[in-house]
């Protein structure tokens, strides 16, 4: 927290920050209270609109709609996780040609809008939307991660890899045992924010008419029957949706207090529990400040 | 090539639209985004938790539950609006929690010394953090800032299912007219390396002429 930027606040100033305070409060209320007046105003809290989230029916429904979001969700960490490693090796790779070519296939991923990757592999090779959705989050998840893998394998001290070195390892050794679990453990923040980028794009399948969270919601906030029940339907999906997110960010933020309190991490610096973006062509970020 | 040169207004009127989209969103995102890092670092309380709201909940949202509450359902409300505000709407608001996130680290490293000489000329906090504190982080956020912004032109695809003139939303006109599917993605796949490379290289130029690394 930056304090630097205001006084300790005296008297005076807190009764005038009180003020400020209560002033803001209030038209955030005012807020709060216009958008529940205009919910109630059009009808949004009527039996007709939610009574139908006690039907068994409709709850399987919504249940399975998050089933298949998980699904697209796991498929896709797995195989972006292993994507990003084969890409990472490719880059830091002796070999000119193989370094060349990961590093063309990871700009260009990164440089794509998930959802063009989605759709070329939906509408041009005609795929199941599981596969479209699941390969284009690979892809493109693949190449940021390679990236924050790399950034990883490259923070760890020149010491570890020198001393391995000096012990008789081979590269793949040195690679193996030394550099790669000090990148994993320092970069796991990063890589946990950048699942989380995955999970919120899982939604991007809503748009193949992949049967997701989002597709379910439509279903039954088209439904004539129900009186259309759209507003009730986003006000339910949004916090599960939402709340998934929050939650593995947090495991996010947790783990990077955590490592920076491990000793196994001494020789890395911990990366920020932020998705790793990085821009084209400019190198690096400054890293954050530790709070 | 053919694909190209057939349909070169239909690309341009797309990419044209992405590029719109672009712009507009970026300036609602980074007039947002500045007003939430404001907040963040307020010495009110109720800013504060506001705008932690706002950055938590945003950052949070997947931007397709975003695009379906905001352009499906503020209609609802009697809001009836064209699609390309909505969309401007749904992705400024999204972006600028990134926004906020890029200014507040920026605002972070800015040495502490920095807001104390501020205080003890006997600046305010409005005046400590507008002219004394803000323009020295802009140097450093530019970086972030720049990758935020290509994530919004890459985001602003998702505009196209949502009835908005733009890049990706050609190909289903190009597809109907026959053309090869691929050869229609390869050209809006360019298109689209185009407008991330321009906001790239303009970060660059930005990052080399005012850019400083603490």
């Amino acid at each position: 927290m930056t304090t630097a930027l205001y006084d300790v606040p005296g008297p005076h100033t807190r009764r005038r920050h009180r003020t400020y305070g209560i002033a803001a409060t209030a038209v955030l209320l005012a807020l709060i209270g216009w958008i529940l007046y205009l919910l109630f105003d059009t009808g949004q809290f009527t039996a007709a609109k939610w009574t139908p989230f006690l039907y068994k029916g409709i709850q399987e429904l919504l249940l399975k709609g998050l089933g298949n979001t998980l699904k697209a969700f796991a498929y896709a960490a797995v195989l972006s996780l292993a994507l990003g490693a084969v890409l990472a090796s490719g880059r830091l790779s002796e070999h000119r040609a193989v370094r060349w070519v990961s590093t063309v296939l990871v700009e260009f991923f990164r440089a794509m809008p998930v959802l063009v990757m989605i759709f070329f592999v939906y509408v041009a090779l005609k795929a199941e939307p599981l596969v479209a959705l699941v390969s284009g989050l690979t892809l493109y998840n693949g190449s940021v991660l390679a990236e924050v893998f790399r950034t990883g394998v490259n923070a760890v001290e020149r010491g570890q890899g020198e001393a391995a070195q000096a012990l008789g390892m081979r590269k793949t050794q040195v690679m193996t045992h030394v550099l790669v679990p000090q990148a994993v453990r320092a970069m796991l923040p990063t890589i946990i924010s950048q699942l989380v980028v995955a999970l919120k794009d899982t939604s991007l399948g809503f748009l193949i008419t992949y049967e997701e969270f989002l597709h379910a919601g439509k279903l039954i906030a088209s439904n004539l029957d129900y009186d259309l029940p759209f507003i009730p339907v986003v006000m339910i999906i949004s916090p599960i949706y939402i709340g998934l997110c929050m939650l593995l960010s947090a495991l996010a933020t947790w783990v990077s207090r955590r490592q920076r309190r491990n000793p196994k991490v001494e020789a890395a610096e911990v990366g920020p529990p932020e998705p790793g973006t990085l821009l084209p062509g400019a190198g690096q970020h400054p890293a954050p400040p530790r709070e | 090539m053919n694909v190209l040169l057939d349909n070169f207004s239909l690309y341009g009127k797309g990419l044209l639209g992405t590029v719109e989209l672009t712009v507009y969103a970026s300036l609602l995102a980074l007039a947002l985004g500045l007003l939430m890092a404001g907040f963040r670092v307020a010495p009110v309380a109720s800013l504060r938790v506001f705008g932690t709201v706002w950055v938590t909940v945003l950052r949070n949202t997947p931007l397709t539950l975003l695009f379906f509450a905001v352009v499906l359902g503020l209609p609802r409300f009697g809001l009836v609006l064209p699609f390309q505000l909505f969309a401007v709407l749904a992705l400024g608001c999204y972006t600028s929690a990134f926004i906020c996130e890029a200014v507040r680290a920026g605002i972070n490293t800015v040495p502490k010394g920095q807001g104390e000489a501020a205080r003890s000329l006997g600046m305010t906090f409005p005046q400590t953090l507008g002219d004394v504190v803000l323009p020295q982080a802009f140097r450093s956020v530019i970086p972030p800032i720049g990758s935020t912004l290509i994530a919004l032109a890459k985001n602003s695809a998702i505009a196209g299912s949502f009835s908005v003139v733009e890049l990706l939303g050609t190909y289903k006109t190009l597809n109907e007219l026959g053309y090869s599917i691929v050869w229609s993605f390869v050209w809006i796949a360019v298109g689209y390396l185009l407008v991330t490379l321009t906001i790239s290289a303009l970060f660059n130029v930005l990052e080399k002429r005012w850019g400083v690394a603490r």
